[in-house]
């Protein structure tokens, strides 16, 4: 078998931190990708709400969209938009959100919304979308983005969600009723929060990777844990899961679809 | 008093949608009504201050197409794609015209919705936490709970002067039925003034709903027929969305030149939606 491609590795590092029946946020793109690979290998039992309002959704395809047929026809039920918003997100009912952005800082705050001045963008950005709320309700988050200095940086043009602002307790002491972010996994590893400081500090790399090039795919003095683990390498179940997942989803979204007339 | 149901799309819009109008284009994802905003764009309705959580590429064509003077949003994205090009010029360049951005989160419309569908002045929630978003955006304030003291976040009620939905079905009385992704279209629709209603069929007596989504005839004021109106976004039991459709969007609307030569062929020409759906169909 083809060894994994670093997109696939974070996919799976991912998937691994998904405890099976846990409730979990799901956004579109690699979120989605790992959350469905942890339910069709290790947890089954996950629940995966996507915000368009289908809970319990198990698709045989990945959605292109948040809101696809294919959620709804396989979910456990659907409910309007409002509903999951409040009485799920908001009301405390979901273990782990899943965020992607455009920067991070080493706090975990993200930016999804503009690069520049908000009244002058060099890039509009698609903006806040469920992240506001999900970064603050969910028990955990995990974030999913991949490294540059751009998008890795000191300070964010914007802060479209919040992770652990300052750092030091300054979370605890606001109204968030999740405990923010718990990962972040990244194409060359995975950060973690630092116990006291709650800044970021890299806690495992991908095999082949060492932690200055890691170091240089960030755009702050990223520091080092104590003890550094290698992620192991995916196993074969994995990566037939995953590829065999996403060759359906490519497949899929091939299929010419009948004009309706 | 019952929604009308013998008007063409173009004569509900004609009546309804007035240039300066707030106007709701709802349905997340799913049941996005397309054609209604296609006859918008033919009939050069201007000055709209357009309102939907996620503009899509419905909303992407009326900026475009300079129908819109501001927009009331929460995600401004082309659904597992990249970007809204237009949108994007228009926010970045004021290309074709300026537009105004009254940006939220999809808690903070929501809650929006339903103050507005319950004709309360304001939706509350414990939402926009150490974001950003309320220091670029007036109309997010907050609100202290006058049990608690819990500070919670306040966004003020949204009630389109008029709100247009894509459902499944109605009936002869005007009674519209939708079901799959609803998103927050119940709420915009009783949130307006005016809810218009596009349908794939109309059916003499809807089944009974038990906890179905119906919007009964009475907050209805007109009901057009139009089959595929959702399309290349879908309607749950009639046809898929178009993914590969959403795919191609990307390229047509990257640049200025070949997003007009796309509307003038495609939306401009065609005298309605019938005949947008053949042009394209050829096409294919």
């Amino acid at each position: 078998m083809i060894a994994a491609t670093r997109e696939e590795m974070m996919t799976i590092a991912a998937a691994r931190m998904l405890p099976d029946r846990s409730v979990c946020f799901v956004g579109i793109g690699l979120p989605s990708a790992a959350c469905n690979l942890a339910r069709l290998t290790h947890a089954p039992d996950i629940v995966l709400i996507y915000e368009s309002g289908t809970i319990g959704t198990r698709p045989e395809v990945l959605p292109l969209s948040i809101g696809d047929g294919e959620l709804a026809e396989t979910a456990s039920f659907v409910v309007p938009l409002p509903e999951v918003f409040s009485y799920y997100l908001q009301a405390g009912r979901v273990d782990v959100g899943f965020l992607g952005a455009a920067q991070i800082d080493r706090y975990g705050n993200l930016n999804s919304t503009v690069i520049g001045p908000y009244d002058s963008p060099r890039t509009r950005l698609p903006g806040a979308g469920g992240a506001p709320e999900i970064a603050a309700h969910a028990r955990q988050t995990f974030v999913m983005l991949k490294a540059s200095p751009r998008s890795f940086v000191e300070s964010l043009d914007f802060r479209t969600s919040a992770g652990f602002l300052s750092g030091g307790g300054a979370r605890g002491r606001s109204t968030a009723r999740g405990r923010g972010p718990r990962a972040v996994i990244s194409d060359f590893g995975i950060l973690t929060p630092h116990p006291e400081t709650e800044e970021l500090q890299l806690t495992a790399l991908f095999e082949g990777i060492t932690a200055t090039q890691a170091q240089a795919a960030v755009g702050w003095p990223l520091k080092l844990a104590q003890h550094i683990a290698t992620v192991p390498v995916p196993d074969e179940i994995e990566l037939q899961a995953l590829r065999a997942l996403n060759e359906r989803t490519e497949q899929a979204h091939r299929q010419p679809v009948r004009i309706p007339v | 008093m019952s929604p009308r149901q013998t008007l063409t799309l173009a004569e509900a819009i004609e009546l309804h949608v007035v240039d300066g109008a707030s106007v709701a284009l709802e349905g997340f994802t799913h049941l996005i009504p397309f054609a209604a905003g296609h006859e918008i764009i033919r009939q050069g309705r201007r000055d709209l201050h357009l309102i939907r959580m996620t503009p899509d590429l419905v909303y992407d064509q009326m900026i475009g197409m300079g129908c819109a003077r501001k927009l009331t949003f929460s995600w401004g994205g082309n659904p597992g794609v990249g970007s809204l090009h237009r949108l994007r010029d228009a926010v970045e360049n004021s290309w074709p015209c300026p537009i105004e951005l009254d940006e939220h989160s999809h808690a903070g419309m929501a809650a929006a919705y339903c103050a507005g569908a319950s004709r309360l002045p304001f939706g509350v929630l414990r939402g926009y936490i150490d974001t950003d978003l309320p220091k670029h955006n007036p109309a997010i304030r907050s609100v202290d709970c006058p049990f608690t003291g819990e500070r919670l976040a306040a966004v003020p009620a949204i009630n389109p002067d008029v709100t247009i939905l894509h459902a499944q079905r109605a009936d002869r009385s005007g009674n519209v039925s939708l079901q799959g992704i609803v998103g927050a279209q119940r709420e915009a629709a009783l949130a307006a003034t005016t809810l218009l209603v596009t349908v794939e069929e109309i059916v003499e007596q809807l089944p009974p709903a038990m906890n179905g989504i119906v919007l009964p005839h009475w907050v209805v004021q007109a009901v057009v027929h139009c089959p595929g109106g959702a399309y290349p976004s879908y309607a749950q039991g009639f046809y898929a969305r178009d993914n590969a459709f959403y795919k191609r969007w990307d390229a047509i609307a990257r640049e200025r030149e070949g997003f007009n030569a796309w509307m003038q062929r495609h939306v401009l020409e065609p005298r309605n939606h019938r005949d947008f759906l053949l042009g394209l169909k050829e096409t294919a």
